[in-house]
């Protein structure tokens, strides 16, 4: 049959999953920072998800994802030896990883998936690496030991208080920054956009640059649509070709919020409708 | 009626193509224009004057065998006429419902200068659709020659080189990014134009009876490069279009409901937008949409735009067409402005935006226009369009589609800096064979030309297949 099967799957907290599917065509030349565009079925939408790891002599990669709306859902009822029909990649630029001496990692909920692979590149590069990890609740930290091992510093945070210190990931990351013992080089964040932007005006003051991989609604992936455009101070560039990752200092956010809202009438409904119908086929 | 005089023909007049209402193909996606039956294919070909030095086929960009497969058409040798047809152009069934006509075959056909021309377009999809139905004239492989060519693209110039390349007995393995072959076809021309069955039942067939292998999801540049290509195949074909949309550099171009056609188009007819929720892609428009622009990608983001009105509301709604230009240089097919107009799209002439403004949600709320008017010919030999000063005025809209030309999607040119380009991004090859300037690799369609038409597109691929051929086995 065509497609791409799924060859190991893991429930990595409630709402988020980790599956790992054969795609030789996608392993073969696949580095960290670049994403795969799927599509379940001939119904499906085509949504883009970071490659989060890769085995090129399995041929196959590592998607982690949060379930957010229908077509997420359905990637998480998937089943392993069950088919993917389509995924195309891997897309994007690859991060740019070098020794920049100092550096910390920001990761955001689902973003903390992504943010591994770059804080390891970058720990393997040489630098100094301290990473920030945080989400609304205990049950959705993960990776925490992973992350551990290749940081130097890791702080470890919850909107609630659940776990590790009770705050957003930007407090620790303003504290750092503030420090005139340190000087850090780079800071790199993944996560929600509005975690991002937040982080974006953190470290503004302090002039340090940022890297945010940013996650903005997408078709073909591949710079046909320009769907996926964001608005920086140079001029509009399509993330799918030119990004994903950016300046953090040169986007404008509010649209880029917007941009990311537009369809959230029809996501919700697409949603309901779809666990309306899988709780009649469980009756 | 085998026998008719020249003035017996030329008194039959041209028959007419039997159209969906207009009131009722609005709300629907299907076929608009319905196909002549038998009968009036065969006294439609009657027009034809069999020219012993045809215009028409002068006129067609690859010189189809006109007069012959009218003939066989009108003498009930619906084989033959195919066979005609598939020396020249392998997918009739396309081009009979896409290829401009007004402005090649029938442009020249020699009763237009008399009455109107010969509908050949028509007749050609008749042909088309009764290969199709009956395939009566099976693609056939001559024995294998063992050699490997890649084509980067399955639009109209990859498909009809794969398929030539794959009757010449190569092994032929195309790449494509998306996930289904058709290129423009598929995601760009709506199903009411082009039915989505056409173009799969095509893709299907050669891959049957060739042996074509397609791979989809493989992005060159990306999934592999044009040197993993050259390195593991005899031969290339780019292939890939001139898919990059471009925006206007005003104010408000990156509000909420401002899209491409490109986007727009995706989003309905290659992701079915139009049947969400069955189909997971939602696409939005709002009740008064502009399009800007006025070639066939304006009519078809504009129509689309007025069928998917008419699913999601009931009141009254309204599509603007906005050009620079006049009703006289209008670049779309003579067909698709008739259609639209017939459909109640409202054409803007001689205006053009200057800014997009944004409510308070941040979404489009109106278009700023100024008007224009026409000067000297500029060096492409159309008119100049010159802003009138203070002519400045506002329609207010929810939705902006910009469909102002495309230009090559430099992805795949990843890895390959030695293959030569012009400016435009477009590749440099030989008009006659499609040869690039490098090893191995040959180039034609858009991404040769910049956007232009199905047929030349697949006039290219046909021209690259044969000299490809003669490379290998040479
Ligand atoms: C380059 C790139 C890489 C990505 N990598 C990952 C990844 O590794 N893991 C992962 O879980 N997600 C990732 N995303 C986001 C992912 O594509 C979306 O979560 C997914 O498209 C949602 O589809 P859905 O149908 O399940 O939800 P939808 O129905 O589309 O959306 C449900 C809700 O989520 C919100 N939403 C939709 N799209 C996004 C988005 N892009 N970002 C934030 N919120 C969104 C909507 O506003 C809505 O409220 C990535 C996005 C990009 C552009
Ligand atoms: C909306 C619309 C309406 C049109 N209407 C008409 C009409 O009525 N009549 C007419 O004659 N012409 C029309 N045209 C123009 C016509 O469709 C094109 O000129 C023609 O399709 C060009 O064919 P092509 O094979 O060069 O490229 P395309 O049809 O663009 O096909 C290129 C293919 O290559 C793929 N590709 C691109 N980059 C890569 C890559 N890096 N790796 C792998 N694959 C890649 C693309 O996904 C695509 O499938 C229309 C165009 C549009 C957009
Ligand atoms: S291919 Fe197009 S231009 Fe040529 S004869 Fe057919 S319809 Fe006319
Ligand atoms: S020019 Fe017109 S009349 Fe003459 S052969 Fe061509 S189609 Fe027939
Ligand atoms: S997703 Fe279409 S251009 Fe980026």
């Amino acid at each position: 049959m065509k497609g791409y099967r799924i060859l190991h799957k893991e429930a990595i907290s409630d709402v988020t999953k980790l599956i790992v599917v054969e795609a030789p065509h996608v392993a073969r030349n696949a580095k960290a920072g670049q994403f795969v565009i799927i599509r379940i079925d001939e119904k499906g939408e085509r949504i883009p998800l970071t490659i989060a790891d890769y085995d090129k002599d399995e041929g196959s990669i590592t998607m982690i994802f949060q379930e957010v709306g229908k077509t997420t859902t359905q990637l998480g009822s998937l089943k392993v030896g069950d088919i993917i029909l389509n995924i195309t990649g891997p897309l994007g630029h690859p991060s740019e990883i070098q020794n920049y001496g100092s550096v910390i990692c920001v990761g955001g909920g689902v973003g903390i998936a992504p943010i591994y692979p770059i804080a390891r590149a970058l720990k393997e590069a040489g630098n100094h690496v301290i990473s920030i990890i945080g989400a609304r609740t205990r049950s959705l930290i993960f990776w925490e030991e992973k992350l551990k091992a290749v940081s130097d510093e890791l702080v470890v945070c919850t909107d609630d208080g659940s776990y590790g210190r009770k705050c957003l990931v930007t407090e620790p990351l303003k504290e750092i920054l503030s420090d005139t013992k340190r000087t850090i080089s780079r800071v790199w964040a993944i996560g929600p956009a509005i975690m991002m932007k937040f982080v974006a005006s953190t470290t503004e003051p302090f002039k340090i640059p940022t890297i945010v991989s940013l996650n903005t609604i997408m078709i073909d992936g591949t710079g046909m649509c320009g769907g996926c455009r964001v608005s920086l101070k140079e001029g509009a560039k399509f993330v799918c070709v030119d990004g994903p990752e950016f300046d953090a200092h040169t986007i404008d956010w509010e649209l880029l919020l917007r941009r990311l809202s537009y369809y959230r009438d029809e996501e919700t409904y697409s949603l309901q409708r779809y666990k309306h119908k899988c709780n009649l086929d469980n009756l | 009626m085998s026998n008719l005089t020249k003035k017996q023909r030329m008194e039959i007049k041209r028959q007419v193509m039997p159209v969906q209402d207009p009131k009722t193909r609005i709300k629907n996606f299907e076929e608009v224009a319905l196909g002549y039956n038998e009968e009036t294919a065969i006294l439609e070909a009657q027009r034809c004057l069999q020219c012993k030095k045809p215009l028409c086929v002068e006129a067609c960009p690859v010189g189809v065998r006109i007069p012959q497969f009218i003939k066989a058409l009108r003498e009930k040798d619906f084989t033959l006429a195919v066979q005609e047809m598939k020396i020249k152009n392998n997918l009739p069934a396309i081009c009979g419902r896409v290829c401009p006509q007004e402005t090649q075959c029938e442009g020249s056909c020699i009763m237009g200068k008399h009455s109107s021309p010969v509908a050949i377009g028509r007749l050609e999809r008749y042909i088309g659709d009764y290969e199709l139905a009956h395939r009566t004239c099976p693609l056939q492989k001559t024995t294998s020659t063992g050699k490997k060519v890649a084509v980067v693209g399955s639009g109209p110039s990859g498909l009809t080189c794969a398929v030539d390349l794959g009757r010449f007995g190569h092994s032929v393995t195309i790449f494509e990014s998306l996930h289904v072959a058709g290129g423009v076809l598929v995601y760009g021309i709506p199903e009411f134009r082009l039915p989505k069955r056409v173009v799969h039942s095509e893709v299907a067939y050669a891959m049957d009876c060739l042996g074509i292998e397609i791979k989809t999801d493989h992005v060159i540049g990306r999934t592999l490069t044009l040197k993993d290509l050259t390195d593991e195949f005899d031969a290339v074909f780019i292939g890939s279009g001139a898919g990059l949309p471009q925006f206007l550099r005003i104010s408000g171009i990156n509000l909420n409901g401002v899209m491409s056609a490109n986007e727009f188009l995706t989003r309905v007819n290659l992701m079915m937008g139009y049947l969400f929720p069955e189909y997971d892609t939602p696409v939005k428009v709002g009740k008064r949409v502009a399009v800007i622009g006025a070639g066939n990608v304006a009519m078809d983001a504009a129509r689309c735009s007025l069928r998917l009105q008419s699913i999601l509301y009931d009141s009254p709604c309204e599509v603007y067409i906005i050009y620079r230009r006049s009703r006289q240089e209008v670049p779309a097919r003579q067909e698709e402005v008739h259609h639209a107009e017939e459909e109640g799209i409202v054409f803007h002439y001689l205006t053009n935006p200057v800014e997009i403004l944004g409510g308070n949600n941040g979404e489009v709320k109106a278009i700023r226009c100024i008007r224009m008017e026409l000067g000297e010919p500029d060096n492409t030999g159309r008119k100049k369009p010159i802003p009138i000063p203070n002519t400045e005025f506002e329609i207010e809209v929810d939705t902006v589609i910009v469909a102002l030309g495309t230009s090559p999607n430099p992805l795949i040119f990843i890895g390959a800096d030695e293959l030569q380009r012009t400016r435009h991004g477009t590749v440099v090859a030989d008009p006659l064979t499609g040869k690039t300037s490098l090893q191995k690799v040959w180039a034609g369609g858009d991404v040769v030309t910049g956007a232009a038409t199905v047929i030349s597109a697949m006039g290219a691929g046909k021209r690259s297949a044969e000299d490809i051929h003669r490379y290998l086995i040479g």
